[in-house]
């Protein structure tokens, strides 16, 4: 009882006090979930009702139909892209803004770069779909100029498309991480670099670079994961062949009325995504030697 | 140097415009005459925009989408609040893993989110309404009203808090006249992010919305009908203002906070 009463009073104590509604709230409305369509992914279901015998039926269904199997890979295939052309492009913009942009507007750039960010999510991808489109702007104005007779084809509803919409959605999620490691590598080591002769190539790829790959590492992550999950982009600029995991999981869920398999997918996908960021971080510590 | 500097330039001046693309080109179509969303314009008109005034199922959408967004910021700030205090102030048993689990919604894709909610109020009997997507849009906006007061959180020094109690005032009155004004700024910028959050989901609410929609369910809705998307383009020129007017208020009083507790500015937020 004197224990308790100890116990009480103390940091430990308080903080997991203070921190339970929060927690309590993840745990209700996260956790529970979670766990209820790991259940309902070894279920069954005809049509409304749902038997409860144990089964791993969905997760052969996800796992060896070639239509699953297909669009899983696609879903990965174009996640990985988009992650390697966001992370690409962000690096040079979060160096310039570090290395070039005067201390004093470097808040200012940083704004700049997420307001369209707060462009309605929906309109956004819609008007990538204008701006790719048969009479859009790029093939408008390309015609226009009299660069090109016929409209370009490859560039809307196909993979192309859905990779270019995406990376510009997730720009911003991969410029601050990458920016914020590159605020914290020490100057005055490239200076020793140079002091001791090394080239400005060879600075970067010595000293910059290595330093700042807990950035590079935490923008990879930020944007792989969730974009394995998009659901809007491919409906919109996709086309047939553009179609992504997401779509297949919300149809199960919806019309095909099979949350069950829906849940299996979604649970799949899942486990895809982690393994693949697992082993990213893994293969990083190994031979990039970057901080995890 | 200059060489390279040049490049950077140019470099920065094609990324800002393929950056800017989308939200230049909203109010573009918004304003133009014409009633098919391509190139070449045709004339200045503000018809999309009286479109809007009256559409009376958009209102009914508007109005769903504002009253999640103002109940999801007000709880999702209030239990970032208590996060953000207990991980700053307190070390405590499994710190780590249990802020790491609350802050997980931030790298979930949206629609296992979805799917998982759909899951339990299906199977618990209950009925799709406002509420589930509130409760999701409150699931997915504390994390990021955490990360923001965190930072207000740590920036606080921990001697004005011992120098309340030693002057005699218990633990409550500190919290209210000391702590609280100084993270007052914190908490408008968490209020008004959680509220632009909320106000532009899709997915979540997508899955959840039972008979009644939010504003980008109704968009969502309205983007298979070409002789609709003009006056959408106006309805996302409105929302885009109303956006960015709520984070350069959030902004300000992020900084006005970090004035406050002595710190240089180091950077924006999002």
């Amino acid at each position: 009882m004197v224990e308790f009463q100890k116990w009480r009073k103390s940091e430990s104590a308080q903080g997991l006090f203070l921190i339970s509604p929060t927690l309590g709230f993840a745990l209700l409305l996260l956790a529970v979930p979670l766990i209820m369509v790991v259940a309902l992914s070894f279920w069954t279901q005809d049509y409304l009702t749902l038997d409860r015998t144990f089964t791993t039926a969905n997760y052969q269904a996800a796992w060896t139909e070639p239509m699953y199997q297909y669009l899983m890979a696609r879903s990965l295939k174009i996640s990985i892209f988009v992650t390697a052309s966001t992370v690409f492009l962000a690096y040079p913009v979060a160096y310039f803004i570090s290395f070039y942009v005067a201390p004093k507007r470097k808040a200012m750039w940083i704004f700049l770069i997420t307001i369209p960010f707060w462009t309605s999510y929906l309109m956004r991808i819609f008007l990538w779909k204008v701006i790719l489109g048969y009479n859009g702007v790029i093939n408008g104005s390309l015609t226009g100029l009299g660069i090109i007779n016929e409209p370009l084809s490859f560039i809307l509803y196909n993979q192309n498309a859905v990779v270019l919409t995406l990376a510009h959605a997730w720009i911003p999620f991969a410029i601050l991480p990458i920016f914020v490691a590159l605020e914290r590598v020490d100057r005055s080591l490239i200076e020793a670099a140079e002091d001791l002769g090394d080239s400005a190539l060879r600075r970067f790829f010595r000293v910059t670079l290595p330093l700042s790959m807990p950035g590079v590492i935490a923008a990879t992550i930020i944007v792989f994961i969730p974009t394995i999950g998009d659901y809007v982009t491919p409906r919109l600029v996709g086309g047939p062949n553009g179609l992504m995991i997401s779509n297949m999981i919300e149809l199960q869920f919806k019309k095909a009325n099979n949350a069950p398999l829906g849940s299996a997918l979604a649970i799949s996908a899942m486990g895809i995504v982690t393994f693949f960021a697992l082993a990213f971080l893994w293969l990083n510590r190994k031979y990039v030697r970057g901080p995890s | 140097m200059m060489r390279k500097g040049r490049f950077f330039k140019w470099f920065i001046g094609f990324f800002l415009v393929f950056l800017y693309a989308p939200a230049v080109l909203l109010p573009v179509f918004a304003f133009n005459a014409s009633s098919i969303v391509s190139f070449p314009l045709s004339g200045f008109t503000i018809e999309w925009f009286l479109v809007l005034f009256d559409t009376e199922t958009l209102h009914v959408a508007a109005r769903n989408s504002l009253l999640i967004a103002v109940i999801t910021s007000v709880f999702s700030t209030l239990l970032a609040v208590l996060a953000a205090r207990a991980s700053t102030r307190f070390s405590f048993f499994g710190r780590r893993s249990i802020m790491g689990f609350v802050m997980l919604p931030m790298v979930l894709p949206e629609i296992i989110i979805g799917v998982s909610l759909l899951v339990v109020i299906i199977q618990m009997g209950f009925e799709l309404s406002l509420w589930s997507i509130i409760m999701g849009h409150i699931l997915i906006c504390t994390p990021f009203c955490i990360a923001i007061l965190s930072s207000a959180f740590m920036n606080l020094d921990k001697s004005l808090e011992e120098a309340s109690f030693d002057l005699g005032q218990t633990r409550w009155n500190t919290f209210w006249l000391v702590i609280f004004p100084l993270v007052m700024p914190g908490i408008v910028a968490s209020l008004l992010i959680a509220f632009t959050i909320s106000l532009d989901e899709f997915i979540i609410a997508f899955f959840l919305a039972g008979t009644e929609p939010t504003l980008p369910v109704y968009i969502w809705g309205q983007l298979r009908f070409p002789a609709k998307l003009p006056s959408l383009m106006a309805l996302g020129t409105v929302l885009l203002i109303i956006s960015i007017g709520l984070l350069l208020i959030a902004d300000y009083f992020r900084r006005r906070g970090i004035r406050k507790t002595g710190i240089e500015n180091t950077g924006g937020f999002l």
